[in-house]
């Protein structure tokens, strides 16, 4: 017999630069021991998983973070009180701070999170990544946050071009000059503020992993993956799982050092010489989890037993050589649908 | 030399780097070498056996299979560590 469990989550917009809900609902949903109830939490009222009655039960639309965490924060409450939440999943590193900010209110009205603390999230920060890798004794590209275009002109005393054009959250741009500084500068300011990060370009193949921390230093699941399409977004279209005991063991050090709650991305460079630099390190279960879901490490369902208080043993294997393909979808709907969430908030 | 102790190989001569997640396709006769290397057999045992059931002479056999040893090389499929 399964427990019935509401579990909440946003990252419902499985576009072409997709929100990991989608795919961490799938593996709830797999779940041996779970029986779900999905509250899908909508930032606009086109995400698609909205309108995916089989991946999400009922919907709500929820006010941006960038209105306010207490705004934010208290149209969860008010969800909860009418439809009670047991455990809440924020997909998206732009919210974590509301959530975090709030999670001893979030505790007293009885929703669970499994998130990083404040401190963890802060120090894995892209701007703070120089003083991380130092640290914990990592291989961190160099790095500088910049917030004005006066400090574009000094950069070639630091760094050798190309370099890395990253905004705060999202976004990363390779520049060869000056100029493709400037103007990714400004398309990412206009975006995500400041300030921009410039980072060392480092040559290589990029390589990620997903992992799963128990907050007491313990690794309970990770699998490592090459992409092997990319979207001129960036984003994986397609990857496979690899067989590399460095970059596990560079994780489990990373988990281990800083006792991380919850999921995590590690983005790494694997340079000719087989070095592993840490490129970003994302405090979320990535839009690509299914694949290790696939592999074997059902890692959303282990992230909701973590919330609940529940005993996780450590996952040990998966499956190498697993690959996972994107695909789109045209999911028809009718007008009612988008009016009725558009007109009361809900579907 | 010796190929890497993780890489897999099918029958139909599909390779997989479970390393760096690359693959490649190889033909019967790369196949063959690979799976003599596997063995752990040298050039002086593959040479004999390849000039014998295909018509090529020594030298033209060697420079081929450097030529391939190189390239399995640049696939990072190779055991550099533990060559014998």
């Amino acid at each position: 017999m399964k427990t019935k469990i509401t579990v909440a989550l946003t990252g419902l917009n499985n576009t072409d630069n997709p929100g990991p809900g989608v795919p961490v609902i799938r593996g709830i949903r797999e779940s041996e021991i779970f029986d779900p109830r999905i509250i899908g939490l909508a930032y606009e009222n086109l995400e698609p998983a909205i309108y995916m009655h089989r991946v999400v039960d009922k919907t709500y639309q929820v006010p941006y973070p960038s209105e306010g965490s207490g705004v934010l924060v208290n149209r969860i409450l008010e969800i909860h009180k009418k439809d009670p939440i047991d455990v809440l999943v924020p997909n998206y590193d732009a919210e974590l701070y509301a959530f975090m900010r709030s999670s001893e209110i979030l505790e007293q009205a009885g929703i669970k999170t499994f998130i990083p603390t404040l401190e963890q999230f802060e120090e894995r920060h892209k701007a703070n990544l120089p003083e991380f890798g130092k640290k914990y004794d990592l291989l961190v590209p160099f790095s500088k946050s910049i917030t004005g275009t006066d400090e574009i002109k000094k950069l070639a005393d630091e760094f050798d071009y190309p370099l890395m054009v990253k905004g705060k959250f999202y976004d990363a741009y390779l520049a060869y000059n000056e100029e493709q500084v400037r103007m990714h500068y400004n398309k990412i300011t206009a975006k995500w503020g400041l300030p921009v990060i410039i980072q060392e370009f480092i040559k290589g193949t990029e390589v990620n992993v997903v992992a799963l921390g128990d907050g007491k230093g313990n690794t309970i699941g990770a699998v490592p993956m090459r992409k092997q399409y990319i979207t001129d977004k960036g984003k994986a279209w397609s990857g496979i799982t690899l067989d590399d005991p460095n970059m596990l063991e560079l994780t489990r050090r990373i988990l281990e050092k800083t006792k991380w709650r919850g999921g995590m991305e590690l983005e790494l460079v694997k340079s000719h010489k087989n070095e592993l630099y840490i490129i970003e390190i994302n405090p979320r279960i990535p839009a690509w989890v299914y694949l290790a879901v696939g592999a074997g490490q059902n890692l959303p369902e282990a992230m909701v037993k973590l919330a609940l208080g529940m005993e996780v043993k450590p996952y040990e294997t998966y499956e190498v050589g697993k690959m996972f393909i994107r695909y789109s979808y045209d999911l028809i709907t009718d007008l009612k649908e988008f009016e009725k969430l558009s007109t009361l908030g809900e579907l | 030399m010796r190929i890497k102790k993780n890489i897999a190989i099918s029958d139909s001569g599909f390779v997989f780097n479970p390393t760096t997640g690359d693959s490649y396709s190889m033909n019967r006769i790369g196949r063959q070498i690979l799976d003599y290397l596997r063995e752990g057999n040298t050039l002086e045992e593959i040479k004999p056996r390849m000039t014998e059931e295909y018509d090529v002479d020594e030298a033209s056999f060697e420079k081929y299979y450097f030529d391939f040893l190189s390239m399995l090389r640049q696939f990072e499929l190779l055991d550099e560590k533990n060559e014998d």
